[in-house]
């Protein structure tokens, strides 16, 4: 064996004050990429009006799934009863609301066992409470995020909405095995059921954004927001038909687009004939409100990562 | 060459307050709201009909902007392809701020930004990464995050995970993982990102040693894979070895620009402007005009670089043999080394009221990256006299990489060894017993 002396080291000084060169093995691409002609990425100060910028969107869609699938299982991991929420939720308000307002109160239900009637009522509205809650308080929980990485923040509260959609899966096992208990036969209306799905989520990313940026600037939201839905909650016919609103005020009633969309589900489930007119303003309503809210939404992003 | 960045009057203004008080109440909104129309009328009947146009243009905007400052100013720069960029400066100089606006997590408030490539910027190792997630579910999370597609994640799963040297754990949940193995995984997530341009922010100062020498080679060859590289750092050392152009930011506006080793040293001759000189002391037999301590011909002090220490005294009586003892300090007052001018000359009788100049010229000052102390004490041998100067002379030696740049802690003590390594397989003289 032969000890090195300094005559045997290749670069002494190599070592000190200058970088030294460090071997490198794989190096997939020696010579740079000719550069595009125009910039792939233009930064400034965005005008009065921001487009949507759809095409980012779709661009980061993958994203949009693994966020889904970290809540979905973060959830499932960190409870104890996991899955089982899902159902509990809807079914245990719909023993009580069956209980107060089908047996106490009497509250008509179109000739459909109170109980189905309510679940079928509560599954939609679940889904939709839960998604808004989550997706509005999104943002403002993904600070880490939002100060670090660049996206399209819509992506947020979209995933939050989309989480939701696992839980309506599930509870709607149940609704399955109510029907068959109580023997209510599925028609070709059921068909229907993903098209009125798609409008909940649809209207519940629509005021989930909407919260969600708002609730980055004034942080009253997160208050609000529970309060809020509990009063829609009595304002849509979820424990009641609409039939037991007087007509002269039925059109009152149509203007909360989940009007159209519960009654909907009812009408898919029950083989019962849809009303077209309350399920085509509930679309109209939904899709204005979703239209302004993604403006909405666009224009605060730019203030998310300061004011966060 | 064509630049892959450029940018051109870049400035982002901040109200003051703005990051910590940020988001108002509703409450707040509604009173100024209700208050925006009284003001604007109490402002027309002060100013007439002339208050009247300027409030409802711009005019009414500026009276608020006592409040506002600007982050960055009037930023111009250009990077070429393959070029690393290192941003340096103090806290608060903007090097976070154009990091942002360069990956597009704020907007500017005013310029503009041309990316010639994809970004993928590292502002932090781990973002997004989930506690109760595994190893794998985290690196496919994070990848996403950082604009990774879920194909290209699974293309360099194994690289990954064999780079962060964690295969055994990688269905285990992080946050059963300790800190150093946590931070492996996330930078080896990061330094796969494949993009043209790459932003990145201190992400280089984690791991253990073994770690960082890893990081730096992935540095080094991503550099040589011809992409473009901006690095904001603290770590001078880490600068100097990676960059190949410096920017100096200050206050929002860029100082200097150029070649890395002359903006890390304006920078830190910036920040030691203080050090390396004394102004005027007294001992009992001597006035002291001035002391100072520097690098000939440079701007900062280097470890193994020249030094030059010069003492200006004035004489308040006559000394037959002036002399000087210079000590070298660490900042806990361990005494490193020292020197006595008797031992190299013997200066002749220095009359009461005349200046002498009295120093040391070294030739190498093997001192390690760090601040140091000068003790220096004026003396008459022939009459038995050592006084004290009353202050010490402070001085700092400039982060430059030393055995091989890594970052250097108390391990490494203070003074500077030039080293070769030795290391060999099977040596004769210590035989394994079987």
């Amino acid at each position: 064996m032969t000890i090195p002396t300094t005559t045997d080291c290749p670069d002494l000084n190599g070592l000190f004050g200058t970088a030294v060169a460090e071997p490198y093995t794989d190096i997939s691409d020696p010579t740079p990429h000719p550069l595009p002609k125009e910039p792939l990425v233009t930064i400034r100060p965005s005008r009065t009006r921001v487009p949507l910028n759809l095409r980012d969107l779709w661009a980061y869609r993958e994203l949009l799934y693994f966020l889904v699938w970290r809540d979905v299982k973060v959830r499932y991991k960190q409870t104890f009863l996991g899955v089982a929420w899902a159902v509990i939720q809807p079914l245990f308000t719909m023993l009580v609301f069956t209980l107060f307002f089908g047996k106490l109160a009497g509250m008509p239900s179109e000739g459909i066992p109170y109980p189905i009637f309510a679940y079928a009522g509560l599954l939609p509205w679940t889904f939709f409470a839960n998604a808004i809650s989550s997706s509005g308080n999104s943002i403002v929980g993904s600070q880490n995020l939002i100060t670090k990485v660049y996206f399209p923040r819509m992506i947020i509260p979209g995933a939050a909405v989309a989480a939701g959609l696992v839980d309506f899966a599930i509870a709607f096992v149940l609704l399955i095995g109510l029907m068959v208990w109580y023997q209510v036969m599925p028609t070709w209306s059921i068909l229907m059921l993903p098209v009125l799905t798609f409008l909940t989520c649809l209207l519940a990313t629509g005021v989930g954004m909407w919260m969600s940026a708002l609730n980055v600037k004034y942080r009253d939201v997160c208050y609000a927001l529970p309060f809020m839905m509990q009063l829609w909650m009595f304002l849509s016919p979820i424990i009641y038909p609409p039939t037991i609103v007087p007509g002269r005020w039925r059109w009152a009633l149509a203007l909360n687009p989940l009007t159209g969309i519960i009654d909907g589900y009812r009408a898919a489930l029950f083989g019962r004939s849809f009303d077209w007119t309350a399920l085509t303003i509930s679309a109209l309503v939904t899709l204005a409100f979703l239209t302004y809210a993604a403006y909405y939404f666009r224009r605060m992003e730019k203030t998310f990562a300061d004011i966060i | 060459m064509k630049p892959i960045i450029r940018v051109e009057n870049l400035g982002k203004q901040y109200r003051i307050g703005e990051r910590e008080t940020a988001y108002a109440t509703l409450r707040e909104t509604l009173t100024r709201a209700a208050k925006a129309p009284l003001n604007r009328i109490r402002k027309v009947w002060q100013s007439g009909i002339e208050g009247l146009r300027r409030s409802n243009g711009r005019g009414s905007r500026d009276g608020h902007r006592a409040n506002r400052f600007w982050a960055l100013k009037e930023v111009n720069f250009e990077v070429p392809p393959g070029e690393v960029l290192g941003i340096i400066g103090r806290n608060g100089a903007g090097k976070s701020t154009l990091l942002k606006i360069l990956s597009r997590i704020t907007e500017p408030t005013a310029g503009q930004a041309d990316l010639y490539g994809r970004v993928g910027s590292l502002l932090e190792v781990g973002t997004g990464f989930h506690y109760e997630l595994t190893g794998r579910e985290n690196t496919f999370l994070n990848g996403a995050i950082l604009g990774m597609g879920r194909r290209e994640i699974e293309r360099k799963f194994d690289e990954i995970v064999d780079f962060a040297g964690i295969s055994e754990f990688i269905d285990t949940p992080v946050k059963r993982y300790s800190s150093g193995m946590y931070v492996r995984l996330a930078f080896a997530v990061a330094a796969h990102l494949d993009t043209e341009i790459l932003l990145v922010d201190e992400v280089l100062a984690v791991g253990d040693a073994a770690f960082q020498r890893r990081c730096f080679a992935k540095m080094q060859q991503v550099r040589s894979g011809g992409r473009t590289i901006v690095f904001v750092s603290h770590n001078m050392s880490a600068v100097r070895r990676i960059c190949t152009v410096g920017m100096l930011l200050d206050r929002g506006v860029i100082r200097a620009w150029g070649d890395i080793n002359a903006v890390a040293d304006e920078y830190l001759a910036s920040t030691t402007s203080e050090d390396g000189r004394m102004s005027r002391a007294e001992t009992a037999s001597f006035v002291v005009h001035q002391a100072t301590i520097c690098s000939p011909g440079a701007d900062v002090i280097k470890p193994f670089g020249p030094v030059e220490v010069r003492v200006d005294a004035t004489a308040k009586t006559d000394i037959r043999t002036p002399g000087l003892y210079l000590g070298f300090l660490t900042l806990e007052g361990l005494r490193i080394a020292g020197l006595d001018l008797r031992d190299f000359c013997s200066p002749p009788l220095l009359r009461a009221g005349r200046t002498a100049q009295l120093g040391f010229l070294i030739e190498s000052l093997p001192l390690l990256p760090g601040t140091y102390h000068c003790e220096l004490y004026l003396k008459d041998p022939a009459s038995q006299k050592a006084e004290q100067v009353p202050q010490l002379l402070q001085f700092e030696v400039a982060e430059t990489p030393v055995y091989g740049g890594r970052k250097l802690n108390y391990w490494f003590g203070s003074v500077g060894l030039k080293a070769a390594p030795v290391y060999s397989i099977g040596s004769p003289s210590v035989q394994m017993k079987t």
